[in-house]
C-alpha cells in the first residue's frame, strides 16, 4: 500500500493495520474509533473547517522508503533535510533524531549511550508490535470519545514517536523529530507516546513543514506523555506548516506526584490550527508551564490554547502566550485552568497577550479560571494591543528605521516565549518575522 | 557659525497652537539653555523638532548642517545628527539595552568592535554597568530614566543634542553627573539645548544662551544672567 486515496471505510482501516503487522488489540481499536468517529459531530467551536472535506483526502501515502542512513534516502527528500538542517543538527545538538515524511518514517537514529542506558526511541509502529504494554498507555489519556478528531486520529494513525524514559535517567540533550507533509492532499496522523518514568528526564523537540499545494491537507496529530512521579518531561513544538494545510491536534500529558510538564508551542503556519497541550496535574506538587507563541498571517485562523487541570494539592500552572496577527488573519488563545475540590494550595496563573499588526487583524483571548475549593491562589492578565505608537517613535528617534524598530518591538514582545525556545530554532523565528515586517513595512 | 538654525517655527497639536513662530540658532560645542513655564511649548519643541507624528508643524524651518529636517521621518533626523532626551522615554518590554544600542549605533556606522568598547564605557559613566541586560527603560524610576537617555547620548555622540528637562525627578548627586556629561558633550562638540523650567542644573554648567519661552514664542534671550535672573524671580520678570 503505498497511497490510498478513498473514503474512510472498515475495509481501509482493516488493510492499514494488516500492513502494520499489528497485534490484534490494535486493530480492535482502529475499528472501535472509526465507529466513534462517525458518531461524533464537529467541533462546536472556534474555525470554520467547512471548507475540509474529510471524503477527499489521502489517508495513507509512503512516497518514500525508509534508510538507515542519510545518503539512501531520494535526493529530493535528502535535499529537503538538508535544507532544514537536521542532518547538522543530528549530530551537533541532538540525542536521538526521527524524520517522517507523510504516513511513515524514514529515518530515525540514537545516540549509543543512551541505547545503553535503557532509553527506548522507536517508531510508534514498532512499539505496538514489541512491547504488549503499550496497550496500556496508548490513548488512555485522549480516548477518542473526546473529540471528533481524537477518533479519526486514532483509526487511521500512521507513525510517529514512542519515547520510554527508565527511571532515575535523565536525556540532557533533546530528542528531535520532523514530520514533513509531501504529497498533495495528504493526512498526516502520527501518533507520540512519551513515558518517563520515575526520576528521569527529557526534552522532545517537533519541528513540522509542508511545501505549499492548492488542495487542502490535513495534519491531526495526537501527542500522550506520562511523566511519573518526579520526572521532568519538556516538550517543544516548531509547526511552520504551508497555507493550505489544518492542523488539528490533540495533546495531553498526565504529571505524578513532584512531576513536570513544560509544553512549549510555536505556531508560525497552517491554514488552521487548532491546538490546545493540557495537563492533568494528578499528583502533589506536580507542575506545568505552557508557553506558546503564535505568529498569524494573512488568511490564517491560529486558534490555539493550554489547559491545566490541577486535581491534587500544591500543585501549579503557568499559562503564557504571546501572540502576532499580520495581515487578515485571526488568533484566539483559550488559557483554561480548573481546580479540582482535591487540589488545595494550587497555583495558577494565566496571561496572555496579542499584538495586532494590522487594522484587519483580529484576535480573541479567551481565559477560563474555574476553581472548585477556596485554598487556591489564581491569577490572570490578557491584553489585546497595537504598536505603539511611542514605542516606534522612540527607537526610531535613535536613528533605526521603521521596519527596523517594528522587528524589535515584536521581538521585544515575544521574547519571554522565544528565549524558551532552543536556539537553532529561535534564530530561524526570528528570521521569519523580520522577513514578514520587511515585506509588511515595503 | 551655527549647526542648527530653527525659524519662525509653528507646530499645531490636534486643535491648539503651541508654538507660534520660534527662531533660535545652536552653535557647535555650546550650551543652549530654553527655559519657560508648564505649557509654554518646551515639550512640543522638543518633540516636533524629533519628528513626533502627532505635532504637525504647520509654517517655519528647522535645518540640521544645511539638511532640511523637517522633510525627514524620525529615522533619518538621528541619522543626520540630531538627538533628543525625552523627558518620558517610552518603556519598551523584551528589548535589551545593550541590544538596541548596539542596533543604533550600527545605524550610525559605529560596528559592532566599536560598540564592545564604547558601550562599558559609557554604562561607567553614567554609572549604570548594572543596567545593560535590563530591558529599555521598563521599570526604571524618573531619574534612571534621565540617565538612561544620557548614556545613550553619551554613546551616539550626536552633533545637536535636545535635552528636555534631563533634571526633572533627579537627586543632587545624580544631577552633578549629569551636568558632567552635559559639559563634556559639549566640550566633544555637540552643539546642546537644555530645555528646563528649573535654574538649578544650569548654575553648574556654562551657558553660551539663554532663551525664555513664553506661550509658544522666543520673548527674551540672553547670557547666564537671564538664567539666574529666572532663578531668583521666576518668569514673573519676563511677563512684566
Amino acid at each position: 500500500m503505498k497511497r490510498v486515496s478513498t473514503r474512510l471505510s472498515q475495509e481501509f482501516v482493516k488493510k492499514l493495520s494488516g500492513e502494520k503487522g499489528e497485534p490484534a488489540w490494535m486493530l480492535e481499536h482502529r475499528l472501535r474509533c472509526l465507529e466513534i468517529f462517525e458518531r461524533l459531530p464537529m467541533p462546536r467551536f472556534g474555525p470554520d473547517l467547512s471548507e475540509l472535506d474529510l471524503g477527499d483526502l489521502t489517508y495513507y501515502a509512503r512516497p518514500v522508503q525508509p534508510a538507515s542512513r542519510w545518503e539512501d534516502l531520494p535526493e529530493e527528500i535528502r535535499r529537503t533535510f538538508q535544507a532544514l538542517g537536521l542532518p547538522e543538527a543530528e549530530q551537533r545538538a541532538l540525542a536521538g533524531l526521527g524524520a517522517q515524511v507523510d504516513s511513515e518514517e524514514v529515518y530515525r537514529s540514537l545516540l549509543a549511550q543512551l541505547r545503553a542506558k535503557g532509553v527506548i526511541f522507536t517508531s510508534m509502529e514498532q512499539a505496538v508490535r514489541e512491547f504488549p504494554w503499550v496497550r496500556d498507555y496508548f490513548m488512555k489519556i485522549i480516548p477518542p470519545e473526546d473529540n471528533k478528531f481524537a477518533a479519526l486520529h486514532g483509526a487511521v494513525w500512521s507513525g510517529g514517536t514512542f519515547i520510554w524514559i527508565p527511571e532515575g535517567v535523565e536525556v540532557e540533550i533533546p530528542l528531535q523529530a520532523y514530520y514533513r507533509m509531501q504529497t498533495e492532499g495528504v493526512g498526516q496522523f502520527e501518533h507520540t507516546l512519551i513515558i518517563a518514568e520515575r526520576g528521569s528526564s527529557v526534552h522532545y523537540i517537533e519541528g513540522c513543514s509542508a511545501p505549499r499545494y492548492s488542495r487542502l491537507s490535513l495534519h491531526s496529530g495526537m501527542v500522550e506523555i506520562y511523566a511519573k512521579e518526579e520526572a521532568h518531561v519538556r516538550f517543544t513544538t516548531i509547526q511552520n506548516w504551508s497555507k493550505n494545510v489544518y492542523n488539528l491536534n490533540n495533546k495531553r500529558a498526565w504529571a505524578y506526584a513532584g512531576a513536570s510538564v513544560d509544553w512549549v508551542s510555536g505556531s508560525l503556519g497552517s491554514k488552521v490550527t487548532m491546538l490546545y497541550p493540557t495537563t492533568v496535574l494528578l499528583g502533589k506538587g506536580a507542575r506545568t508551564e505552557n508557553l506558546s507563541f503564535t505568529f498569524a498571517q494573512e488568511g490564517m485562523w491560529l486558534d490555539t490554547g493550554a489547559r491545566a487541570i490541577h486535581r491534587a494539592p500544591d500543585t501549579s500552572s503557568r499559562l503564557v502566550s504571546r501572540s502576532v496577527v499580520q495581515g487578515r488573519a485571526k488568533s484566539v488563545f483559550r488559557g483554561t485552568v480548573y481546580v479540582a475540590p482535591e487540589a488545595k494550595g494550587a497555583k495558577a496563573h494565566v496571561e496572555c497577550s496579542t499584538l495586532l499588526l494590522s487594522p484587519e487583524a483580529r484576535a480573541e483571548t479567551i481565559p477560563v479560571l474555574h476553581t472548585e475549593n477556596n485554598d487556591v491562589e489564581l491569577g490572570h492578565e490578557a491584553t489585546v494591543g497595537r504598536v505603539s505608537q511611542e514605542k516606534l517613535f522612540y527607537l526610531m528617534s535613535r536613528g533605526l528605521d521603521e521596519s527596523q524598530a517594528l522587528s524589535l518591538i515584536v521581538n521585544g514582545f515575544v521574547s519571554p516565549i522565544l528565549k524558551e525556545i532552543p536556539l537553532e530554532y529561535a534564530v530561524e523565528l526570528r528570521r521569519l518575522l523580520e522577513m514578514s515586517f520587511e515585506r509588511a513595512t515595503a | 557659525m551655527a549647526i542648527m538654525a530653527v525659524q519662525d517655527l509653528h507646530v499645531r497639536v490636534g486643535d491648539s497652537l503651541v508654538l507660534r513662530g520660534v527662531d533660535f540658532q545652536l552653535s557647535p560645542g555650546q550650551i543652549h539653555a530654553l527655559m519657560g513655564p508648564n505649557g509654554s511649548g518646551k515639550t512640543t519643541l522638543a518633540l516636533a523638532l524629533a519628528g513626533h507624528p502627532a505635532y504637525e508643524v504647520v509654517r517655519g524651518r528647522a535645518t540640521l548642517d544645511g539638511y532640511d529636517l523637517l522633510s525627514l521621518p524620525p529615522h533619518a533626523r538621528a541619522r543626520a545628527g540630531l538627538f533628543v532626551a525625552f523627558q518620558r522615554p517610552a518603556e519598551v518590554e523584551g528589548v535589551r539595552l545593550r541590544e538596541f544600542l548596539r542596533l543604533a549605533c550600527a545605524e550610525r556606522g559605529k560596528g559592532f568592535c566599536e560598540f564592545q568598547r564604547a558601550f562599558p564605557q559609557a554604562l561607567a559613566r553614567l554609572r549604570m554597568e548594572e543596567f545593560a541586560d535590563r530591558e529599555l527603560n521598563v521599570g526604571f524610576s524618573g531619574g534612571e530614566q534621565k540617565r538612561g537617555e544620557l548614556l545613550q547620548l553619551y554613546l551616539l555622540q550626536p552633533r545637536v543634542a535636545i535635552l528636555d528637562e534631563p533634571d526633572s525627578g533627579v537627586d543632587v548627586d545624580s544631577l552633578k553627573l549629569i551636568a558632567e556629561v552635559i559639559e563634556e558633550m559639549a566640550e566633544r562638540g555637540t552643539a546642546v539645548l537644555l530645555i528646563t523650567h528649573y535654574p538649578r542644573l544650569l548654575e553648574y554648567l556654562p551657558l553660551a544662551e539663554v532663551f525664555v519661552l513664553l506661550d509658544g514664542r522666543i520673548v527674551e534671550r540672553g547670557g547666564p544672567e537671564l538664567a539666574r535672573a529666572v532663578g531668583k524671580e521666576g518668569f514673573e520678570v519676563i511677563r512684566r
